[in-house]
């Protein structure tokens, strides 16, 4: 794309080194959990090229910590989220976009609400609620709370109203009921906000740590975040070259996905901040 | 369709994400507000009425004032930093710097680590004498230092990790809003003669007001929501340095199990939250935008 306030000559020498020198910065820190998480310990802070690659942190993190435990923990966690999320959200949305009852406006305010005042601010009364209802220490426990999610209710209630009332009314024509008609006409055609949605709530969840310290307390139920920081701080004389290993392991799965659909990831983070 | 249907179908629909959406924000943050007039239950014993005792309790506690003006500061060091990094990277990777694609990929990358793994690797970073600043610093000639152990570097530390994750996140809002921005626009102030710098703060600068408002609503709530590194780097230490709002109500709800005293200060945090709401809807009232 030339523009043309694009920086020329001596601007642009300026501009290309500093933009680099900020993203060496950035990727600094992760180049050294590199290095670090692949290299004997003796290494972890000599920077010599010879030195010897390895695999041991990484396998020696693994064997000192249930990581599998954790890794069906937050698989099994991410995929309830965001399945109720779904479902709760896509009908909520279309009740606010295309149905006229009273206390609409109200309820939708209502709704909006927990854009301010989100589950991560009330761990106080959710603990307590989670233990009238004894779900505490379950992975539900930690899904709950965010399945009705305003944020998706908005982002969909939008899109549903941009679909234009026509194929709607084809749809009933046709002898649709209103399920049938969300089901083919409005779904379909909202396609690229749910895959937008689902990345946001699956990295969202996937990396989320304090409510899940505060409600699990068990091997059964610990998300990899709160195995991690389990396994990191209990064993002090764990070394760090471990520590990184495992920082990387559980995070992989979601960088991997991140550095494939990279595309997307970032189309879907824009498309979920634009309202 | 007849109104009687409508009205059923809809309120059908939106009963289980309602139900849920009471029973986990609008129940508690009413139960909070209640509960910060009871004294915490002990034992068999429910809480009694003590009116404005908690909040009485809380004026007069020093941890609570640090930990709010811990957050504030919090708040004022990293929300305009990385926002202003954020206009910078976007206005970088927008326009034709070589590796363009690579340096995007470079900014956004912590955005998708969780906060927890990004902790743990900048602690390491901070280990005295061992850690890399450290053997950076001594290799221009500097004495070691316990960045994360000393009080006047502590939260320091804290911010620099807050904003080398979130500038990123931020810098795509302002991508995707630079490049809405019509070259019609660019090329008709360039004949005017409008210089680059005036170009940005006359023409971009304005139109990109709208981000600029998202974008700081949600820095603002992540600075209020977000203490992850908190407990992974210094647990609020040395002697309360690092202590921010949601980490003081964490350590007091579940480690004293004072929830009365919690709820309280979780009443100020909700107020702080309020307060951002209350500034968004006037922003927007007065018309950031000039679509």
């Amino acid at each position: 794309m030339t523009h043309v306030y694009a920086a020329r000559g001596g601007a642009r020498v300026v501009e290309t080194a500093g933009a680099w020198t900020l993203g060496l910065l950035w990727l600094l820190p992760l180049a050294y959990a590199f290095w670090t998480a692949f290299h004997p310990t003796e290494f972890s802070t000599r920077f010599v090229l010879t030195a010897p690659l390895t695999l041991d942190n990484f396998a020696k993190a693994w064997a000192a910590a249930p990581f599998a435990r954790y890794f069906v923990n937050t698989v099994l966690l991410v995929t309830m989220v965001l399945g109720a999320q779904l479902v709760l959200v896509t009908l909520a949305a279309y009740a606010f976009a295309r149905f006229a009852f009273p206390g609409r406006g109200i309820l939708f305010a209502l709704v909006l609400v927990q854009l301010m005042v989100m589950p991560d601010v009330l761990i106080v009364e959710n603990y307590r609620t989670m233990t009238l209802l004894g779900l505490k220490d379950t992975i539900l426990a930690i899904g709950l709370p965010y399945m009705a999610s305003a944020f998706g209710i908005f982002l969909l209630r939008q899109t549903f109203k941009g679909v234009p009332r026509e194929l709607d009314e084809a749809a009933r024509v046709e002898g649709c009921g209103p399920l049938a008609v969300l089901w083919k006409v409005y779904v379909p055609l909202a396609r690229p906000v749910y895959l937008a949605y689902a990345l946001v709530s699956v990295s969202y969840h996937w990396n989320n740590f304090l409510w899940p310290l505060i409600i699990t307390n068990s091997v059964e139920s610990r998300p990899l975040t709160v195995g991690l920081q389990v396994f990191s701080a209990t064993d002090q004389g764990i070394d760090w070259s471990i520590i990184t290993a495992a920082t990387l392991l559980t995070t992989a799965p979601l960088l991997i996905a991140f550095l494939l659909f990279q595309r997307q990831f970032v189309q879907s983070f824009m498309r979920a901040g634009i309202r | 369709m007849t109104r009687a249907t409508q009205w059923l179908y809809g309120w059908l629909m939106l009963l289980p994400a309602a139900a849920l959406l009471a029973l986990f924000t609008h129940y508690p943050a009413t139960a909070t507000l209640w509960h910060s007039f009871l004294s915490t239950p002990r034992g068999s014993r429910p809480g009694v009425w003590v009116g404005l005792d908690n909040y009485q309790q809380l004026i007069d506690d020093p941890i609570f004032w640090q930990a709010l003006a811990n957050n504030l500061w919090y708040a004022l060091g990293t929300i305009p930093l990385s926002i202003a990094l954020a206009l910078l990277m976007a206005a970088w990777v927008n326009g034709s710097v070589p590796g363009r694609g690579l340096l995007r990929l470079a900014y956004f990358t912590p955005t998708v680590l969780p906060m927890i793994a990004v902790a743990n690797i900048w602690l390491f970073f901070y280990t005295p004498e061992y850690g890399l600043v450290e053997k950076v610093l001594s290799a221009f000639g500097a004495s070691t230092h316990n960045w994360l152990g000393s009080k006047s570097t502590a939260l320091g530390c804290l911010m620099v990790v807050a904003v080398w994750k979130e500038a990123g996140f931020f810098m795509i809002f302002y991508l995707a809003a630079l490049q809405s921005i019509s070259p019609h626009l660019a090329e008709a102030a360039a004949i005017e003669g409008a210089s680059r710098w005036h170009f940005f703060r006359r023409v971009t600068f304005p139109l990109l007001m709208p981000t600029t408002l998202f974008v700081l609503v949600n820095a603002v709530i992540n600075a209020f929501r977000l203490v992850d590194h908190v407990v992974v780097m210094t647990r609020g230490g040395p002697d309360n340095a690092t202590s921010l709002l949601l980490y003081y109500i964490y350590e007091i709800g579940f480690r004293f199990w004072d929830s009365a005293y919690a709820a309280a200060l979780t009443m100020v945090l909700l107020a702080i939250l309020g307060l951002a709401a209350l500034a968004q809807f006037w922003f927007v009232e007065r018309k950031v935008h000039y679509q």
